[in-house]
C-alpha cells in the first residue's frame, strides 16, 4: 500500500485532516460536530498515516503511546464535570460560561472542556485499538 | 418512506438473527453489527423522520420552533454507534485470541469451559 | 437465655478456627458446654415448678413482629434438660467413641450447633424464630446424618432426611404465616390467648394442617417416618441424641406447644389419634422383622414418637400427663439402649443381633445397663417405665373410644417390650462366641453415661413425685389454665390398669421367646418395599430428578443457536399473538409517491448489501457489505437531517472496516457447518421475527408521539447551555453524566483488547 502519492498526500492530509477535527470539535456546540466525530476523524488521519508510512512512523509523530489520551481525557471530562461543585457551589455538570465571548473560539464553557476530554478519549481509545490490532496480525 | 424503512428494519432484524445463528463465531459478530443497526434504524423510526431540518437553532434564534428533527432519538444512537464500536473491536479480538488458542472458530467446539474437548 | 442459646452457636463458629486443638483426648472437654447448661437450667426446676415463666425478648425485626422471644416455663424446661443433659452424656461418650477421628473438632461443631439450635427451638416464644431454629435443627442433623461423608449410602440418607424436614420447615413456615395472618401476632403467647378466634377462623383447618405436616415430618409420623431409619446411618451418638431424645420429639413439643391454641377440636383429635396409632402400630410389627440392632431402636423410635402424638391427639389431661412422662420414660431407655448399641458395634464390629449372643462375659457393666434400659422399656416395676405405660391406659381408658384405643396401646406397648429386650438384652444372653472372647471392657467414658440414665429410671420409678414436681405438674399448668393437681404413683391398687400392665407384660414375655429375629424375616418383609412410603417417595425423586435432566438438557445444551432460537419463538409467539387480534394497519401509501430516486438507490444499495453480507462465502466481502450497509446508513441520515449521526456513523464504519479486514485476512474461509435444513428453519424463524418488527414499527407510527421531552431540549438548549446544537447539547450537557460513563465503557474497551493482544496466556505459550 506504501505508493507514492498516497505518502506524499499523507504527509500534507495528516495536518489537514487534524486541523479540521478540531474544528469539528470546536464548532460542535452550535453547528453538526463534536467530540465523538472530531476525535473520530483525528483517529481515521492518523490510521491513513499509518498505511501510508508504516506504523512506526506514525508512533514518532505521536510521540507518545495513543493509550494515554484516554485517561488525560477522562482526567479533563471528569474535572469540568465536577468544577461546578468546585468553583461554584453547583451540582455535578452545571454549565459554566465566561461571560465575554473569546476571539475565534466563541463562547468558552464548561461544556467545551468536556467535549475536549471526549475527543482525546475518542482518540486514544480508536488508535489503542487499531494499533494494537495492526502490531500483532 | 416509513413503509420502506420499517421493511428495511425488519430485514436487518431477520439477517442479524440469522447470522447470530450461525456456527461461525466471524458470522456471530457480523450479525450483532447488523442487529445494532437495525435497532438504531428502529430508534430513529419511531423518533419520526423529518427532511432536511436538523435540530440546530439558526443563528438568529434562542428556540428551535416549527418543523425540525427529534433530537432525542439521535444523542441516543449517536452513543450507541461510539460504544457498539468498542464492542465489535472488543469481540472481534476475542475471535482472533481465541481462534489463535483453539484453532477453530466453530461455536459447537467454544461451548465447554474445559480446555481438551 | 439467650446466652444459653448462643453459647452453643459460638462454641461451634470457634470450633472453625481452634478445631485443631479439639482433636486430640482434649474434645472431652467440649462437654463442659452442655454440662453447665444443663445445671443452669436444673437451677431453674425450682423456681418454675413453682409456677414462675421466665421471659426474655429481644427485638429482631419488630416492623415484621419478629422477635427473639425465649419463654421458660414446664414444657421447654423438660425439653431444655433433655437435650442439655442427654447432649452432656453424649458428649462425653463421643470423646471415646470417635476417639481419634480425623474430623472430631468437625464432629463436636455439628453437636453443638445442633444443640443450640434445639434449644433456641423449645425456648422460643416468638413462631417466625422458631422457624429459624427448627430450620437449623435440620441442617445440622444433615450433616451428621452424612458424616461419614465418603459413603454413598450416607449421603443418600442425609439428603432424605433434609428432605422430608425440610419439606416440614416449609410447612411450618406456611403455618407460622397462617396462624400470624389470623391472630395478627407472631408471639406464640399472645396467640394462646387467642384459641377461639383461631379454631373458629375460616383458615383453621389449614393452618392446623400446615402445623400437622411440620410435626409428622420432623417426628417421623407414617407416613413420613422413613427418613429416620435411614438417618441410622449417622454414627451412634448422633442416633442418640438427634434421632431418639431430641430433635425426633421436636415434632412433639410443636404439638404440646400448640395443643392449647389448635387443639380441642374434632380435626385435631381425630388426626392426631389415626396417625398416631397408625405410626404406633406400623412401626412397632416392623420391629419383629429387623435384625440390624439400630434398625430395631430406629422403629421402636417411630413407635414411641407415634405412642406421643396419639396421646396429644387424646387431649385429656391425663393423656397430657402420660405424654410428659412418657417422654422422659422414652429418653431415659431409648438413648441408653443406643448408647449400648454403640458400643456393642465399637467393640465387635457387628451390629447384627443374630451373631450376637454372651456379651456378659466380657461387657459386664453394660449388659446391667442394658438389662435395667429393657425393663424401663417394657413398663417393669419399679422402673419410671412402669409409671408410664400405667398412665398411658390410664388415658385410653378415659377416652372416648376406649376399648379400640386401649387394644392398639397394648399391642405396641407388648411390641415395644419385645424391642427393648431383644436390643437391651439378647446380645449378652447364651454362649459367647470365641471370635468374641478377647473383648475389653472399653473406656467408662462409654458405658458410665448409660449407666448413669438407667440409674436414673429406676430413682424415679421408686420417687415418682421427682417427676410430678418438676414436669409433669408444671407441664399441666402450661397446658390448662385451672388444671388439677397431679399424682405419679408407682403402686395403684389392683385395678384394671395394674391387670392391664400385667397382660402387656405377658404377651411382651412370650414375644419375646417365641419370635426370633431372623434374615429370612427381614427378606420376607423387604418384599413389600415397592408398596412403602419410602420407595415411593424415592421413585418420585427418581422422576423428578429425571424430568430435571430433559427439562435442562433441552432448555440448556449450550448452543447459543439453540438458546436464541427458543428467545426467538416466544417472542414471535407473543407479538404474533398479541397482532392476531389487533391488525389494523393504517398504511399511508400515497406517500410511497413522494420518494425521490437518491431514496430509492440509498434502499436498493442497503437491501443488496444485507443479502450480500448473510450469504457470501468470502469473510473479506462479507466485511465489505457489511460496510457498504453502514456507509448506506449515514446517507440516509444525512437525507433526515441528522448530521451529526453521518459524520459519526462515516467515521466508525471506517475504522470499524479497517479492523475486521486486520483481524479477518489471517482467518481460514467460512466451512459449511449446517445443514440446508437448519439453515431454512432459522431463516423461518428469522424472517417472522423481521416481519414481526415491521409490523410493529408501522403500528407504533400510526400513534401519536409524545414530544414533552422533545420540546423542553428546543426550548432550553441555548437558554440553559448556550449551545445550539442541540445533540451536542444533550451529549455534554444536559445528559453529561451518561456520556462519561459512556466514554469510561470505551476506554475499558481499548484496554480490553490491548490486554487480550498484548498479555500472553503463560500455560499456552510455555508450549
Amino acid at each position: 500500500m506504501k505508493t507514492i502519492i498516497l505518502k506524499t498526500a499523507s504527509n500534507y492530509l495528516l495536518p489537514v485532516l487534524l486541523l479540521f477535527s478540531v474544528f469539528i470539535l470546536l464548532r460542535g456546540h452550535y453547528l453538526p460536530g463534536g467530540g465523538f466525530v472530531g476525535g473520530l476523524v483525528a483517529a481515521i488521519a492518523f490510521v491513513l498515516d499509518a498505511f501510508a508510512n508504516g506504523l512506526q512512523n506514525t508512533k514518532q509523530v505521536l510521540k507518545i503511546h495513543p493509550g494515554f489520551f484516554m485517561p488525560v481525557g477522562l482526567a479533563i471530562a471528569f474535572l469540568s464535570a465536577i468544577s461546578p461543585i468546585l468553583f461554584a457551589d453547583l451540582p455535578l455538570m452545571t454549565g459554566l460560561w465566561a461571560h465575554e465571548p473569546v476571539p475565534v473560539l466563541g463562547k468558552i464553557g464548561s461544556a467545551l472542556f468536556f467535549d475536549t476530554g471526549v475527543y482525546l478519549v475518542v482518540i486514544g481509545a480508536a488508535l489503542t485499538i487499531i494499533f494494537t490490532i495492526s502490531e500483532s496480525a | 418512506m416509513e413503509l420502506l424503512l420499517a421493511i428495511i428494519t425488519g430485514l436487518l432484524y431477520a439477517a442479524g438473527i440469522y447470522m447470530i445463528m450461525r456456527r461461525s463465531i466471524v458470522k456471530l459478530i457480523l450479525g450483532i453489527v447488523l442487529l445494532g443497526n437495525g435497532v438504531n434504524l428502529l430508534i430513529f423510526l419511531l423518533g419520526r423522520i423529518t427532511k432536511g431540518e436538523p435540530p440546530i437553532i439558526s443563528d438568529s434564534d434562542k428556540i428551535l420552533e416549527g418543523i425540525f428533527a427529534d433530537p432525542i432519538p439521535q444523542a441516543l444512537i449517536l452513543t450507541a454507534i461510539v460504544i457498539s464500536f468498542g464492542l465489535q473491536s472488543f469481540a472481534i479480538i476475542l475471535v482472533k485470541r481465541a481462534y489463535k488458542v483453539l484453532k477453530t472458530d466453530d461455536l459447537d467446539q467454544l461451548n465447554t469451559t474445559d480446555e481438551d474437548s | 437465655m439467650l446466652e444459653a442459646v448462643l453459647v452453643g452457636f459460638i462454641f461451634a463458629i470457634l470450633l472453625v478456627f481452634v478445631g485443631r486443638w479439639f482433636r486430640g483426648p482434649i474434645a472431652v472437654v467440649s462437654a463442659l458446654i452442655p454440662i453447665g447448661l444443663f445445671v443452669y437450667f436444673l437451677w431453674h426446676i425450682g423456681g418454675i415448678s413453682a409456677g414462675d415463666v421466665i421471659y426474655e425478648s429481644y427485638r429482631w425485626i419488630p416492623s415484621f413482629g419478629v422477635n427473639l422471644s425465649f419463654k421458660l416455663d414446664g414444657l421447654s424446661l423438660l425439653f431444655s434438660l433433655m437435650i442439655t443433659g442427654v447432649g452432656s452424656l453424649v458428649f462425653l461418650y463421643t470423646a471415646a467413641y470417635l476417639k481419634g477421628h480425623k474430623y472430631l473438632d468437625r464432629f463436636y461443631g455439628y453437636l453443638s450447633l445442633f444443640m443450640a439450635a434445639m434449644l433456641g427451638l423449645v425456648l422460643s416464644d416468638n413462631l417466625i424464630s422458631m422457624f429459624v431454629f427448627w430450620e437449623l435443627t435440620s441442617i445440622s442433623s444433615f450433616f451428621l446424618i452424612g458424616f461419614n461423608n465418603d459413603s454413598k449410602a450416607s449421603r443418600q440418607s442425609a439428603l432424605v432426611a433434609l428432605g422430608i424436614t425440610g419439606l416440614g420447615g416449609l410447612l411450618l413456615l406456611g403455618g407460622a404465616l397462617l396462624l400470624g395472618f389470623i391472630s395478627g401476632t407472631y408471639e406464640i403467647s399472645e396467640m394462646l390467648t387467642q384459641s377461639d378466634v383461631i379454631t373458629q377462623h375460616p383458615y383453621y383447618a389449614l393452618a392446623a394442617i400446615l402445623m400437622f405436616g411440620a410435626a409428622f415430618t420432623k417426628s417421623a409420623q407414617f407416613p413420613f417416618h422413613f427418613w429416620l431409619p435411614g438417618a441410622m446411618k449417622a454414627p451412634t451418638p448422633v442416633s442418640t441424641y438427634l434421632h431418639s431424645a431430641t430433635m425426633v420429639k421436636a415434632g412433639v413439643y410443636l404439638l404440646f406447644r400448640f395443643s392449647p391454641v389448635l387443639g380441642q377440636t374434632e380435626l385435631w383429635h381425630t388426626t392426631l389419634i389415626s396417625i398416631g396409632a397408625i405410626t404406633m402400630l406400623y412401626s412397632a410389627i416392623h420391629i419383629i422383622f429387623r435384625t440390624d440392632l439400630k434398625g430395631i431402636l430406629a422403629y421402636s423410635t417411630i413407635s414411641a414418637l407415634g405412642i406421643l402424638v396419639f396421646l396429644i391427639g387424646i387431649g385429656t389431661e391425663a393423656a397430657l400427663i402420660a405424654a410428659s412422662v412418657f417422654i422422659v420414660v422414652h429418653a431415659l431407655y431409648k438413648a441408653s439402649l443406643f448408647l449400648i448399641t454403640g458400643i456393642i458395634d465399637h467393640e465387635t464390629g457387628t451390629r447384627d443381633i443374630t451373631k450376637l449372643t454372651g456379651l456378659r462375659k466380657v461387657l459386664l457393666p453394660v449388659a446391667i445397663a442394658g438389662f435395667i434400659a429393657a425393663l424401663i422399656s417394657g413398663g417393669v416395676p419399679p422402673s419410671i417405665g412402669f409409671v408410664g405405660k400405667d398412665l398411658i391406659y390410664e388415658a385410653t381408658l378415659h377416652s372416648n373410644n376406649a376399648v379400640l384405643l386401649t387394644v392398639l396401646a397394648i399391642a405396641t406397648n407388648a411390641l415395644l417390650f419385645y424391642g427393648g429386650f431383644v436390643a437391651g438384652v439378647k446380645p449378652f444372653m447364651g454362649q459367647l462366641p470365641k471370635k468374641f472372647e478377647k473383648i475389653h471392657l472399653p473406656s467408662p467414658l462409654m458405658w458410665l453415661p448409660p449407666l448413669i440414665m438407667v440409674t436414673a429410671g429406676i430413682i424415679f420409678g421408686i420417687a415418682p413425685g421427682l417427676v410430678e414436681t418438676t414436669f409433669a405438674q408444671p407441664i399441666v399448668n402450661v397446658m390448662f389454665t385451672s388444671a388439677e393437681d397431679v399424682h405419679l404413683k408407682l403402686w395403684h391398687g389392683f385395678n384394671l390398669v395394674l391387670g392391664l400392665s400385667a397382660l402387656t407384660l405377658a404377651v411382651g414375655t412370650i414375644l419375646y421367646f417365641l419370635l426370633k429375629p431372623t434374615h429370612q424375616k427381614e427378606t420376607f418383609i423387604s418384599q413389600f418395599n415397592f408398596i412403602a412410603p419410602k420407595d415411593l417417595t424415592l421413585k418420585l425423586s427418581d422422576g423428578f430428578e429425571w424430568f430435571g435432566h430433559i427439562w435442562t438438557g433441552y432448555f440448556q445444551n449450550g448452543y447459543l443457536r439453540h438458546y436464541l432460537s427458543i428467545v426467538v419463538g416466544f417472542i414471535i409467539l407473543l407479538l404474533g399473538y398479541l397482532l392476531l387480534f389487533d391488525f389494523d394497519l393504517d398504511i399511508d401509501y400515497a406517500s410511497l409517491a413522494r420518494i425521490t430516486v437518491y431514496e430509492i438507490a440509498i434502499v436498493l444499495m442497503m437491501v443488496i448489501a444485507i443479502i450480500f453480507t448473510v450469504f457470501t462465502k468470502s469473510r473479506l466481502a462479507a466485511v465489505a457489505a457489511m460496510g457498504v450497509v453502514g456507509f448506506a446508513f449515514s446517507l440516509f441520515f444525512l437525507f433526515y437531517s441528522a448530521p451529526d449521526l453521518a459524520m459519526t456513523q462515516f467515521s466508525v464504519d471506517t475504522l470499524t472496516v479497517i479492523l475486521f479486514v486486520l483481524v479477518l485476512y489471517k482467518l481460514p474461509t467460512y466451512l459449511k457447518l449446517t445443514n440446508d435444513k437448519i439453515r431454512i428453519k432459522h431463516g423461518i424463524l428469522s424472517l417472522s421475527l423481521g416481519g414481526l418488527i415491521t409490523i410493529l414499527i408501522l403500528k407504533v407510527l400510526n400513534e401519536p408521539k409524545n414530544t414533552e421531552i422533545t420540546d423542553f431540549y428546543a426550548e432550553n438548549a441555548y437558554k440553559l447551555a448556550h449551545g445550539k446544537n442541540i445533540v451536542n447539547v444533550i451529549l455534554v450537557d444536559f445528559r453529561g453524566i451518561d456520556t462519561m460513563i459512556e466514554i469510561s465503557v470505551l476506554v475499558v474497551a481499548a484496554l480490553g483488547v490491548f490486554g487480550l493482544l498484548k498479555l500472553r496466556l503463560k500455560t499456552k505459550d510455555k508450549k
